[in-house]
């Protein structure tokens, strides 16, 4: 394994290691449910999305969902994971008040993904690759509330059998760094190819953190599960609590036992869940209302023909064609929208400048104002229309800065602001010629420093031609006309 | 009378208006007001919905339709779920529990213009075979022994109040499941047919699921033929259930004058089960007989794991269950009893719901899937169903159908049979080898024991292949001449 | 396998079903007469066999992505011994 970021806890007799996986449960962007018809929108009226097949009423069967289906295989994909031509349905048994029919569809022992990875990027350029074990297609419980009355939990099943993928990562991350690197690059990907919109808030992208600690060089110890966190901060949080907690059992001479444990974010703390007690007899069978999972081989084949273009390929053309530095194109291709941006913005343009201006002007000015990339106030071809004109020497850099702030304050194009302004560069040699020899004549003392050896004087009278000139005198005359003048040409 | 008709029969009476649908209803609504509280086989009497069908019946008969199940009054074994009307599943955990969905199989029925008399009583989610695990009462069957009278004789189970009302005449025909023999065997006891048809021809969505890889729905009749009308409305592929079949349905009632001429038919050598009665070995030669006088070749086969048919069965199906009846937990349906916390609701409501086989069932269930257990129970169990399969398999490869009893015994008394519940399970020895692996089997009545009481042959098909099974069935049917009364019938009864 | 008093207590509790100190003598007593009777299978020779898990020998068809079903929480609901609201009520759980 690559070294990562040699992350390590000291404990009052010595260091310890972190060992982390994550297993990731991704709700698949799909109309229906998997197992029903019933609609899977969020934030629907209690109730209103559920079937009888969702609340578990006797004599109602499963039905799979193609779609649902074709998301687990092209997020398969994506993940460069194996994909199973044959895979098969169980059922977990448990009972819960959210989980009607007693047991939640799963797939256990017969996935329909398998072993794949995911790069991650962390702190000084390094990447690492985490070992993905496997992705399966199950059921998602109901949503139990619990503060709507004092002595009652109410249920509401709309939540009940959609999609979820649940995305097993091999134990390779070694801090809370890469655990956060590692959900935030999970997340683009689903992202990129559209199986889940990774929403964290909304639960549709939840983990369970699986911590253990070690000496270096040790073999893995006890590993405690703290499920369901939901947002990568808590998730980064809860692997530091959770290491430090077990290291403070192990250090007193105790002995960590494998549980189900929760982070309790007001408190920064994990604790035992008591929901939980038969969570190691779940009574997995072969779900006898399914049949096994037969993917036909051209199927899968298309779905992998119809795959976006990943970030991680993306990154490397826009690094190998744009020249692009790592940074900088990782950045660039974070979100599919931000990608997008940049690659309309770079097409047939100066590809550097057009990431300097993203990653500069633009991302400050989407900061500044709240917006977003896909509601930005100035668009791909407002922007590059603006970078046109500098090529075109219409304007300057410098310029250009001001009237970028004008565009974002107006929303208006660039040519209408420079022609309003009168910003446009100044090329007529008289004119330039005429600030120079005016600069010149009001510094006779630093014209006679300068030729006599301070050359470093030349970015002076630069400055004070441009400000003569109010900024527009273009760059490249301005420095011909200033050498002329030195040099005693006159 | 009306009540004594076969459905063919009824039907043909009813297309030339020899009588009207609300007559043919209303004789049977009136036979299950005298006889229903002494038979007990119906849970819920729907005579009010079912003369309101047959008045549409008879307007429709008027205008000309002719779908098949015009006007004729079938009882519905109370494990389908029925739009509206109460469904117990035998069980005090239903409740109160009325589905707002009509089972596909029952919804075919109505499309094809059935009436519905009623709910049919059973056991407790369909576990037993004697129809005295069930919450509303045991069902008496209709047939008395000669020698002593007095025994009330169970019907046999699962669908024991389907059978007994079928055999006692408050209905033309009813719906049955059979997951190890919960048709064949009651249809046996109560000298009628009934038939099992292979796993996926009928849906099983709507039905109160017990063992969703066995169960499968049926039909019982007073003929074969019967049987074969019945069942070609409820099968069919219903894209609601991913076990259903994808196949067209044939019309079984044609295969019935087939014939048996030229056809191989097998006889396992194991179903020569030890103690089984002589009566039986004798009826059972008989039909292999009759079958050979009809132009059928008799050919000896070996389905050697038939012995391990029943242990199989008997941890596949409790497993299943035990997952299929998480779902009654006092939420969302039916019974609850309070508790303090989740867990004692849960626990309350289910020691109050369940009855002691359910209960004993469930646990079994739960014991061969839990930790530790499963590689040595379940799993070893699909293996052996694997070599039940692939006995069917091979002996398929040599005969057509094969001839077996479809019980160990004639119908027993209440309270026989009950100490032991292994006892009460090898009841089904013969029929559950046909569930484990999938295949058509029906039980035809082909005699009377020496105590005057109805014994059943079973003939087992190869996958979808029903019609060869009601050819051989309707064959001994005709050889047999069966025509033997139950004692509590329409008009018997004030003679008892 | 013969099962103990505390295994029956187990399975009881995995499956939720309230059983007396009373009652699992008897219990522990039926259920290990079917469990010794079906040791039986231990006698079948297994080796090589694949599991045979249903008797639908087929693959399984998939629907299309539509929504077909929901919109009727009054019809959810209708069976449901405590409702408040759109909501099925249980006594409060504690996670
Ligand atoms: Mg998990
Ligand atoms: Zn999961």
């Amino acid at each position: 394994m690559d070294a990562g970021t040699g992350y390590t806890i000291e404990g009052a007799s010595g260091t310890w290691e972190v060992v982390i996986g994550l297993e990731v449960h991704a709700q698949v962007i799909s109309n229906a449910k998997l197992f029903s018809g019933a609609a899977t929108a969020f934030g629907a009226a209690p109730n209103t999305q559920v079937s009888f097949i969702d609340a578990a009423f006797p004599g109602m069967l499963p039905v799979i969902n193609r779609e649902c289906v074709a998301q687990a295989v092209r997020t398969g994909l994506g993940l460069a994971a194996q994909i199973n031509l044959v895979s098969r349905f169980d059922r977990k048994n448990y009972f819960y008040a959210d989980l009607p029919a007693g047991y939640q569809i799963s797939q256990y022992e017969h996935p329909i993904v398998g072993q794949g990875t995911i790069e991650i990027e962390l702190d000084g350029g390094i990447t690492k690759s985490i070992g993905i074990t496997r992705l399966h297609l199950e059921q998602d419980a109901g949503k139990s509330l619990h503060d709507q009355h004092p002595s009652k939990s109410y249920i509401d099943l709309n939540r009940a059998g959609v999609a979820l993928m649940e995305i097993v990562s091999e134990p390779d991350l070694r801090s809370p760094e890469e655990a956060g690197a590692y959900l935030r690059k999970l997340r683009t990907i689903l992202r990129y190819l559209g199986t889940c919109d990774g929403n964290m808030e909304e639960g549709s992208m939840r983990a369970d953190v699986n911590v253990s600690v070690r000496r270096p060089g040790e073999g893995f110890r006890t590993r405690c599960e703290v499920k369901n966190v939901n947002s990568v901060r808590f998730v980064m949080q809860a692997v530091e609590a959770e290491a430090r907690r077990q290291i403070a059992v192990w250090e007193e001479g105790g002995t960590v036992e494998q549980e189900t444990r929760l982070y309790d974010v007001a408190r920064g703390v994990t604790r035992s869940m008591r929901s939980k007690e038969d969570a190691h007899d779940y009574r997995y069978f072969p779900d006898p209302d399914l049949l096994p999972l037969v993917l036909e081989q051209g199927w899968v084949d298309a779905l992998a023909a119809g795959l976006p273009e990943l970030p991680d390929a993306k990154k490397r053309r826009l690094m190998a064609r744009h020249g692009l530095s790592a940074y900088d194109a990782g950045v660039l291709v974070a979100e599919q929208a931000t990608a997008d941006f940049y690659e309309r913005l770079a097409a047939g343009r100066d590809a550097k400048l057009a990431a300097n201006w993203m990653l500069g002007d633009f991302f400050a000015a989407l900061n500044r104002t709240g917006r977003t990339i896909s509601d930005p106030p100035v668009s791909a071809a407002q922007l590059g229309a603006l970078l046109d004109l500098i090529a075109d020497a219409t304007i300057n850099g410098r310029i250009a800065k001001e009237v970028f702030e004008a565009m974002v304050e107006t929303g208006d194009d660039p040519a209408a602001i420079i022609d309003a302004r009168g910003l446009r560069q100044v090329t007529d040699t008289g004119a330039i010629d005429a600030a120079v020899a005016a600069v010149l004549a009001a510094n006779a003392d630093k014209v006679a420093d300068y030729r006599g050896g301070k050359e470093k004087l030349f970015g002076f009278f630069v400055g004070q031609v441009m400000k003569a000139m109010a900024g527009k005198g273009n760059p490249a005359l301005v420095n011909d006309v200033l050498r002329r003048h030195l040099a005693g040409g006159g | 009378m009306l009540t004594d008709l076969t459905l063919a029969v009824a039907r043909a009476g009813l297309a030339r208006r020899d009588f009207s649908a609300t007559e043919l209803t209303q004789a049977h609504v009136d036979a299950v007001e005298a006889l229903n509280p002494t038979l007990n086989a119906l849970i819920t009497v729907t005579a009010d919905q079912a003369l309101a069908q047959a008045r549409a019946a008879d307007a429709a008969l008027a205008s000309g339709d002719d779908r098949p199940l015009l006007g004729l009054p079938l009882a519905i074994k109370d494990l389908f779920c029925t739009k509206g009307v109460r469904t117990t599943a035998g069980s005090r955990i239903l409740g109160p529990f009325v589905p707002p969905y009509e089972s596909t199989v029952t919804a075919n029925l109505l499309r094809d213009g059935a009436v519905f008399l009623g709910k049919a009583n059973l056991d407790e989610f369909a576990m037993g075979s004697s129809n005295m695990t069930s919450a509303y009462g045991a069902v008496v069957n209709p047939w008395k022994r000669r020698q002593d009278a007095d025994a009330v004789l169970v019907p046999g189970g699962s669908s024991g109040g389907s059978a007994a009302a079928v055999a006692g005449r408050i209905a033309l025909g009813a719906t049955g499941t059979d997951t190890g023999g919960s048709i064949r065997q009651p249809a046996s006891f109560c000298g009628i047919a009934g038939i099992k048809p292979t796993y996926g021809r009928c849906s099983r969505w709507g039905i109160v699921a017990f063992a969703s890889s066995l169960d499968q729905a049926g039909p019982f009749a007073r003929t074969v033929e019967d049987c074969a009308i019945l069942l070609r409305s409820m099968a069919g592929h219903d894209p609601k259930d991913s076990t259903s079949a994808d196949r067209p349905v044939p019309d079984f009632a044609a295969a019935c004058a087939r014939g048996v001429r030229g056809l191989r038919i097998g006889v396992p050598r194991e179903y020569r089960a030890d103690g089984m009665p002589g009566e039986i070995e004798a009826l059972w030669q008989q039909g292999l007989a009759w079958l050979r006088a009809e132009g059928a070749e008799i050919v000896d086969v070996s389905l050697p794991h038939t012995k391990y048919g029943l242990a199989t069965y008997y941890i596949v199906a409790p497993a299943e269950a035990s997952s299929n009846l998480a779902r009654y937990d006092g939420v969302r349906f039916g019974l609850r009893a309070d508790g303090g916390d989740l867990r004692e609701l849960y626990e309350h409501t289910r020691a109050e719901g369940f009855g002691e086989e359910v209960r004993r069932r469930v646990l079994i269930g739960t014991y061969v899937l839990s930790a530790g257990y499963y590689d040595a129970y379940y799993l070893r169990a699909q293996k052996v169903r694997a070599l039940i399969l692939r006995d069917f398999t091979d002996a398929f490869a040599q005969v057509d159908a094969l001839l077996t009893p479809t019980a160990p015994s004639a119908a027993f008394a209440q309270g026989e049979n009950m100490d032991d519940p292994v006892a009460m399970y090898l009841n089904d020895v013969f029929t559950v080898p046909a569930s484990m692996a999938g295949v058509p089997a029906m039980s035809v009545p082909a005699g009377l024991d020496g105590n005057g009481l109805p014994l059943g042959l079973q003939i087992i098909g190869r996958p979808f292949d029903e019609e060869t099974v009601f050819a051989v069935a309707a064959a001994i049917e005709r050889a047999a001449g069966f025509d033997a009364l139950p004692a509590i019938r329409p008009g018997a009864v004030a003679a008892e | 396998m013969s099962l103990d008093a505390a295994t029956v207590r187990r399975i009881a509790s995995l499956a939720r079903i309230g059983v007396g100190e009373d009652e699992i003598e008897g219990l522990r007593t039926q259920l290990n007469s079917i469990l010794g009777w079906i040791e039986q299978l231990n006698e079948v020779d297994v080796t090589g066999i694949a599991p045979l898990t249903g008797a639908a020998q087929m693959a399984l068809k998939m629907r299309d992505d539509v929504v077909t079903d929901g919109g009727d929480p009054d019809g959810v609901l209708a069976n449901a011994p405590e409702r408040a609201g759109d909501f099925f009520v249980v006594p409060k759980v504690v996670e």
